[in-house]
This record gives structure tokens, sequence and C-alpha cells, in this order.
């Protein structure tokens, strides 16, 4: 697999002094499903920021195969929709802030609507959504300018069981049609194992790669992956790993 | 109607009639008391006295209200115009938020009763009422507008970076709308006090026998034992100051009723 970016030798300390990484080395391969597996305050999270540019490592860095930062979607914890734009209107700021015309940008806007199923309550505002649907905005906006890269922070946390399941398989379905390589934060076993090609389990703070898992499961997985037994042996192997990171932050 | 409805509905009706009706019943005994005990108007004019003396004195008493309303709106739009610059300047800046809010605060916390005599001095008496109702009327809308332009959600100003955002759109596509709900807030309270600090800054202008809004027809009215024309010029002091806070609550509503949760419940 060819390489889009590598984090060589990154740590991050933060003004008030918390160690959040140190010396994490991770490759992304280009088009893989990376998730980031760990207890809460890994630095999973500051992972994901730093690959996103969002603030520099305080040490190492972050190269890409392509030399700069390629265009990046972010999907966040919380929606973070804006309350007083519609639907249409918050999927159309990464391009608006492009000064791309609410026109001109109108197909774009629509067919990533239509991409998570949402084309029908363009014109709601956010409040009026479940959060689920919420949750979908938020995708379609972080997918309106084509990233080859996508970046989730736990983003189906807060959600129930059912709705995060169908997000679940929505995501492999946009993964699978796109092409986009994905990075995903989430602390559920579960949800790492169904939906990705390989998993870094992080060791509780200061946050460093323990363990790498490939889940070599071909794509499309479906709800027939979730009750098969190679499903349940890959989650037992990632669960040991999980347990060892946890044991290491206790010693 | 199924019968959960009809109970909101009958309780929305309640909503509006109980005010109503108390307030009536208020007034219906203040004339009860006034007619039955046979008090002289000097002492306490009857509401339907009062009503009378605003219709009688009414081309005196709406030149004054006139110049009352005026005073209080340039107030209020000088206020907006420069709290709300302010608080961007303050935002953009932390340095001038550290160096300026001193004077903000010392200009809010003096009594505005003990400044308006000396902006007599150096300003003329429609100047100094101008200034009085511009102080008051200002920190609320600077301080909850530096509030709402600081509360912008956190998540949604790391995606403005991630996608280059200059300062500017980032000012006026996120900090600006965030901030509304508050400057809202704030013009509420501001527009409240900027008819308080025009009725008092006048009144001490008033003593000098300068200006001619509804606070220099009490005072004058005062003076000529005019008791009734005092309650007529109070009432429309009190109507403006209701008028003002109704437009401003309409204004919210208008503005934040379809996404803002302060708003929500005048949904159904």
């Amino acid at each position: 697999m060819t390489m889009l970016a590598r984090l060589s030798g990154v740590s991050k300390t933060f003004a008030n002094g918390t160690l959040a990484l140190r010396s994490l080395d991770l490759n992304i391969g280009d088009g893989e499903f990376l998730t980031l597996l760990g207890p809460s305050g890994c630095g999973k999270s500051t992972a994901l920021r730093l690959l996103a540019g969002l603030m520099p490592p305080s040490e190492g860095t972050v190269s890409w195969k392509a030399g700069a930062t390629p265009e990046i979607g972010f999907v966040f914890q919380e929606p973070t929709l804006m309350p007083w734009a519609s639907v249409f209107d918050n999927v159309w700021l990464p391009l608006r802030l492009r000064n791309q015309s609410r026109k001109t940008a109108t197909k774009e806007i629509e067919q990533a609507l239509a991409l998570v199923g949402l084309g029908d309550v363009a014109h709601v505002y956010p409040r009026e959504l479940s959060g689920g649907m919420k949750m979908r905005a938020s995708i379609a906006r972080a997918l309106v300018t084509h990233p080859p890269l996508l970046l989730l922070d736990e983003p189906f946390a807060a959600l129930d069981e059912i709705t995060r399941f169908k997000l679940n398989n929505d995501l492999l379905r946009l993964k699978t049609e796109l092409g986009t390589t994905v990075v995903f934060v989430t602390h559920s076993v579960f949800e790492s194992v169904y939906l990705s090609s390989r998993i870094a389990v992080f060791s509780a703070r200061p946050g460093r790669v323990i363990a790498e898992i490939d889940i070599p499961e071909p794509l499309p997985r479906d709800e027939n992956f979730r009750l098969s037994p190679a499903y349940a042996e890959h989650c037992r192997v990632v669960s040991q790993a999980l347990q060892r990171a946890m044991t290491d932050q206790a010693a | 109607m199924s019968e959960p409805r009809r109970r909101a509905a009958t309780r929305s009706l309640m909503d509006i009639a109980l005010p109503i009706l108390v307030f009536l019943g208020a007034i219906g005994l203040w004339e009860a008391v006034v007619r039955l005990n046979d008090i002289q108007p000097y002492l306490l004019p009857a509401p339907s006295l009062i009503a009378q003396t605003i219709i009688k004195d009414w081309p005196l008493l709406s030149g004054s209200l006139w110049v009352t309303v005026k005073i209080t709106f340039s107030a209020l739009l000088l206020a907006i115009a420069g709290g709300v610059l302010l608080a961007v300047l303050f935002s953009q800046w932390k340095w001038v938020e550290r160096s300026f809010f001193p004077f903000a605060v010392i200009l809010q916390v003096t009594p505005i009763v003990a400044i308006a005599p000396l902006l007599l001095v150096y300003l003329d008496a429609q100047n100094a009422v101008l200034a009085c109702a511009f102080i008051v009327a200002f920190f609320p809308i600077l301080s909850n507008t530096v509030i709402g332009l600081a509360s912008a959600d956190r998540s949604l100003v790391e995606l403005f970076q991630l996608y280059r955002a200059s300062r500017w759109r980032q000012l006026t596509l996120l900090r600006l709308p965030s901030a509304l709900p508050y400057f809202l807030g704030g013009l509420k309270i501001g527009g409240g006090l900027a008819l308080i600090g025009a009725i008092v800054a006048e009144i001490a202008a008033g003593s000098a026998g300068q200006g001619t809004g509804l606070a220099f027809r009490i005072a004058e009215a005062g003076y000529r034992l005019n008791i009734p024309r005092m309650f007529a010029a109070l009432v429309l002091i009190s109507v403006t100051g209701i008028a003002i806070f109704l437009f401003f609550s309409g204004l919210s509503r208008l503005l934040l009723g379809r996404w803002h949760d302060s708003e929500r419940d005048h949904e159904t």
C-alpha cells in the first residue's frame, strides 16, 4: 500500500504541561480505513488534530506523500452545525470559504446531501433534525469538497446503538463509493473492528501506538459480518490489545 | 380538538387573559378608591382624569414625547454602533480589551445621576441628555456582545481554521451570528436603560429651565401643582418603555425564532 502520510517521532505537550503524545510513529496508507482505538484521554483526538494541521506538534514531523497537506474533511464529536443556517447552507460553508457562490455550489451541495440521504431536508434548520441526521449533515459538509482524506473524531459516540449501526454502514458505503482514505477515532472495539482495514491501539496518556492490527476482511461488510465468527475473533484480539494498553497505564 | 390540545389552548388563553384582567382590576380599584373617598385630583387623580388629561394636553405632551423618543433612539443607535464596534475590536485584539475595558466599567458603575450635572457644564442641554442616555445604554450592549463574540463554538472555530478562513470571514460568518442572541439580550436591557438615562438627565437639565422632553413636563407640572399632567406624562413614559421592550422582544423573536433555544417556547 502506498503511503499517504506519516507521523514520525511526534510528541505533543499542551500549554498546561500535559503530555498528550510521546514519540508517536504512525503511517497512514492511501485508501485504507485506519481506526485509532484507545481509552479516553489517550491522545488519539490530538493525533487527529495534528494530522489535520489544527495544531503543530511539539516535536517530530507530519509529512505528506504529496508534499503539502491535501484537502481534508473533518467530522467532530458533535455535529457542530451552525444553528442559524439551514442544512443546505451548513454544507455550503466549506465551498463558501473558497469563494464559491451559493448558486455555483448548489450541484455539489445537493450531491453531498444525496450521498448521506438528506436530500429532503436541505432547507430545514439543524435543531429540527434528530441526532443521527445532524451527524449525517456534518458528514455531508466534510465530503462536499471531495477530500482524499476524511478524519472523524468519535463521531457516533453520542448516538444510540441502532443509529450508530446505521451510520457505520453508511460510512462504509461512502468509503467504498468514494475511495476516500479514512482515519477514525473511537473507543469502541466493536465499532473499530466493523469499520477498519487497520486498527492502531493507543496506550493511555502519554499516547503512543502499542499495537497495529490488520482486519483483512473484504468490503462491503454488512450485518452478516457483525454476526460472523471472524468478527468475534477480531474483536477478541483487539480487546486483548486494548486491555494491555490499559494495564500499561496502571503500571 | 384533542383533550391535551384543548387544555393547552385554554391555558394560553388564561396566560393572556389573566394579566389583563388583573391589570384592569387594579385600575378599577384605583378609580373606585379615588371616587368613594372623594380624593382631590391634586393629591391623587383618578385614572379616568389622567386619560382625559392625556387627550386634552396631547398637543403639548406629544411634542415632548417625540423629543424623548428621539433622544432615546439616537442614544441607542450610538450605543449600538459604539458597543458593537468596540466589542469587535476587543474580540480581535486582546490587548485592546485589556486596555479599554476598565473605562467601560468606570462609566458603567458611576451613577448617571452624578454624571449628568457635570455633562451639563460641558455640553448644551440636549447633547448632555443624549450623552447620558448613551452612557447607560452602551455598557450592556458592549459587554453582552463581547461575551457573544467569544462564545462561538470551539469546534466550529477549528473548522474555519481547517478551511483556512480569513479572520474577516471568521468574524462575519461565525462570530457575529454566534453573538447575535447575546447582542439582542443586551439591546433589550440597553433600550430600557436609554430611556431611563434620557429621563434622568432631563430631570437634571430641566431644573435649569432647559429641555422640552417628557421629564421636563413632569418637573414643570410639579411646580404648577398640575398633578394630573404629571401622571399623564408618567403614563406616556411607561408606555414608551413598554413599547421599546416589546419592539426588541419582537425583533429578537424575528431574528432568532427559527434557530435559537431562547425563542423556542414561542413555537406551536
